[in-house]
Formats: C-alpha cells, structure tokens, sequence
C-alpha cells in the first residue's frame, strides 16, 4: 500500500476515507484535520488559553501534544483519581508529558479532596463512569476559571461521539443530545467547552500516539471494563469492517443535520454551595460531594445511564 | 512462522505463532477489526496488505479505550 501524497510505503490505512498515508504524511494529514476542526467550529484562535483535559491515554495526550505543534497556548489538567496503581502511572506519564515540553500543568488530586473514586463509589447512586464524569466536569470548569483558560479541550474522538450518539439514541436520552456538537459554549461559570480530535477515529490518535512516540498508559481505567459504551465502539468497529465509513456517515451526519441544535444555554439555577448551573438547589456534584464526605451510603440505581449530561 | 503477542492494556492477552501470510490474515484469524487495532513490527505500523515473514515478531495492540478521560 502506497501513500496517497507522497507514494512512499504506507504506514497508516484510513479506510473510511480509503486512503494511506506514510508516518511523515499521516502526521501532517493528523494536523490538518485537528487545525480544520478548530477553523470551521470556531473552537478557538491563538490569543486563547486552552486548557487540555489529560488523562494520560493516548487521546488526551495526542491532542495536547498537537495543539502544542500547532503554537497553541496550551496548559494541561490532571485529575488524580486516586485509583491504586493506576492513577499512579497515569499521572507520572502526565506529568513526564508536560516536563518534557515545559508545559503548564495542573494537578488535583481527588484523595486530598477527600473524593478519591474508590470512595466515591460507594456513596453515588450512578455508575462508577457517571460519578467519575460528574467529579471531572466540576474540578475542569473550577479549575479552568480559575487559572484564567478560556476554553476546555477534551480528547474526544470520531469513535467516542459516535459510540455516545449510539448510546443516546437507543435509549432516548434526546435532551444530551444537545450536549453533542464539537463545541459547547459557556453557560454561567461553566468554560467553552471543545473537542478537537472529532474529525479523527480513535486508530488514527493511536497511530498518532505510535508515530510520536508519545508514552502514554494504555492499561484501562479499571472501574470502566464492561461498560455499555466499550460494547458501542467493538459494534461499531465491527460494522465499519463491513461497511468503511459509516461512523463518520453516522456523525457527522448528525452535524450536518444540526440534530444538536443547542437551546439557549443561560443558566436558569445556579448551585448554592459552588455557583455552577444546576437543576436543582445543589448540583449533583455538591450532592455527591456531600454524601461522600459524610459517609452516607448510595440509594440504589433507578435506570440505566450510557452517561450523564454535561449540564449536570 | 510469524510470532504474534496481541497486547491489550499493559499486559500481553495472547502470545502464539499463526500461520498467516498477511496483515489481514493475520487480523481475519484473530478476529478483530481492522480499525480497532494497530498492528507493528519494531518501530513500524504495518496495513492490511502487509506481507509477513515468518521471522517476524508482531505486537497488537488495541486502539479502543472506554474510561479515566
């Protein structure tokens, strides 16, 4: 197989785009298509400061490292979630990351916050992910007001939305269908919110991890085996086999048909205890906060959630 | 015949020796998407039409990731 720009040995297959690419040109095409995303949603310009949300996975990684590439006031966020022995290695690659390029991190570790997730786990009524997606969005918003960033990039790829999209829609979860474009504006104190690896399936940030060199953990967060959203992506990946391109179709499709129209996204409640939107007196988080630090035991579940909103 | 370690997370699921001719043999035999996984020799990523040898060491390693974003 050849590379479609240069004729050189392919390294990368794009089947969806039938296309290959060699590494040198794979990166340039992995640029362009992060560059094109933040162009033509109007995700951010070099006078922004973004903060990335790094996990230390390849996807959050990848992206922090080609907004760096493309001369992006880029700093980074690290969540500890004070999850043994992973969380451990997961921030050593984070912070090697950003040692190594001299780039601005933070850090917040949810033990000495009293919310480490083996904790928390024990006194949420959601999911193990539902809480841990809860906890994250607060301390992104919190922690990007606060030091002045703009702008909140997560490493979301093509794989992610679509599997989400799936699960939303079997499951007539219509209201976070709002929550799915590219781009969520501010609401109250909640940051922009953008997700430039969109126009990139998941095999191409690894490929672009690969080709990079970047080290990243790739051990499983080990609350997330099992759930429905893995099981969205094998079927989706398994379809894709037999028909090349039909996640993007999928996708993108969506966006083209402006299915996300965003309501009007004024905060009508704000939490009394932290100030961000809510729905009710208190926020989910605060609620949660407040149930974990007191030790009070979880109600149980009353329905499946493929993941909460981003609202709450 | 080539030797396949087929790595998933940090730890090697699967380490046996297949008689595949190529890439898409090889992943055709083991199951998996093309899209879900990269396939490498050394420091290369190898495409479906790939031709193995059989001195080859191969590692496999999955793309997909679900939790801790």
């Amino acid at each position: 197989m050849k590379c479609r720009r240069c004729g050189a040995r392919a390294q990368v297959n794009i089947r969806s785009a039938n296309t290959a690419f060699c590494p040198d040109c794979f990166l340039l095409y992995f640029r362009r298509q992060v560059a094109r995303a933040i162009e033509e949603w109007h995700m951010f310009t070099h006078d922004d400061r973004v903060l990335v949300a790094v996990s230390g996975g390849k996807d959050s990684l990848a992206l922090w490292d080609v907004l760096l590439d493309l001369g992006y006031r880029a700093g980074g966020l690290y969540l500890d979630l004070g999850i043994p022995e992973y969380s451990d290695i997961s921030r050593e690659k984070v912070e090697k990351f950003a040692g190594d390029r001299g780039a601005h991190l933070l850090v917040v570790s949810l033990r000495e916050e009293g919310l480490a997730i083996p904790h928390v786990v024990k006194f949420s009524p959601r999911g193990e992910c539902a809480s841990c997606g809860l906890i994250k969005r607060h301390y992104f918003n919190k922690m990007a007001g606060e030091a002045g960033y703009t702008v909140l990039a997560t490493g979301h790829q093509l794989d992610d939305e679509a599997a989400r999209l799936l699960g939303n829609i079997l499951h007539w979860h219509e209201e976070r269908l709002y929550d799915q474009a590219p781009v969520l504006p501010p609401v109250g104190k909640m940051v922009k919110k953008v997700k430039p690896l969109f126009r990139l399936g998941e095999m191409e940030t690894a490929a672009y991890a690969f080709l990079r060199k970047l080290d990243y953990i790739m051990d499983e967060c080990p609350y997330s085996l099992g759930a429905p959203y893995l099981k969205y992506k094998e079927w989706f990946s398994r379809l894709e086999e037999e028909f090349p391109g039909i996640k993007r179709n999928f996708y993108f499709g969506f966006l083209k048909r402006r299915l996300f129209r965003q309501p009007p996204r004024e905060a009508e409640n704000v939490c009394t205890e932290c100030g961000f939107p809510a729905a009710e007196e208190k926020c989910s988080f605060c609620k949660l906060r407040e149930r974990a630090l007191a030790g009070r035991p979880r109600k149980p579940s009353s329905s499946f959630s493929s993941g909460p909103s981003q609202l709450e | 015949v080539p030797r396949v370690k087929v790595r998933r997370g940090g730890r090697v699921e699967k380490d046996v020796s297949l008689e595949v001719r190529t890439v898409r043999e090889l992943l055709k035999e083991l199951d998996l998407p093309a899209d879900w996984v990269l396939v490498i020799r050394g420091q290369e990523l190898l495409t479906p039409d790939e031709a193995l040898r059989p001195e080859d060491e191969i590692e496999i390693r999955f793309a997909v990731s679900g939790g801790g974003r």
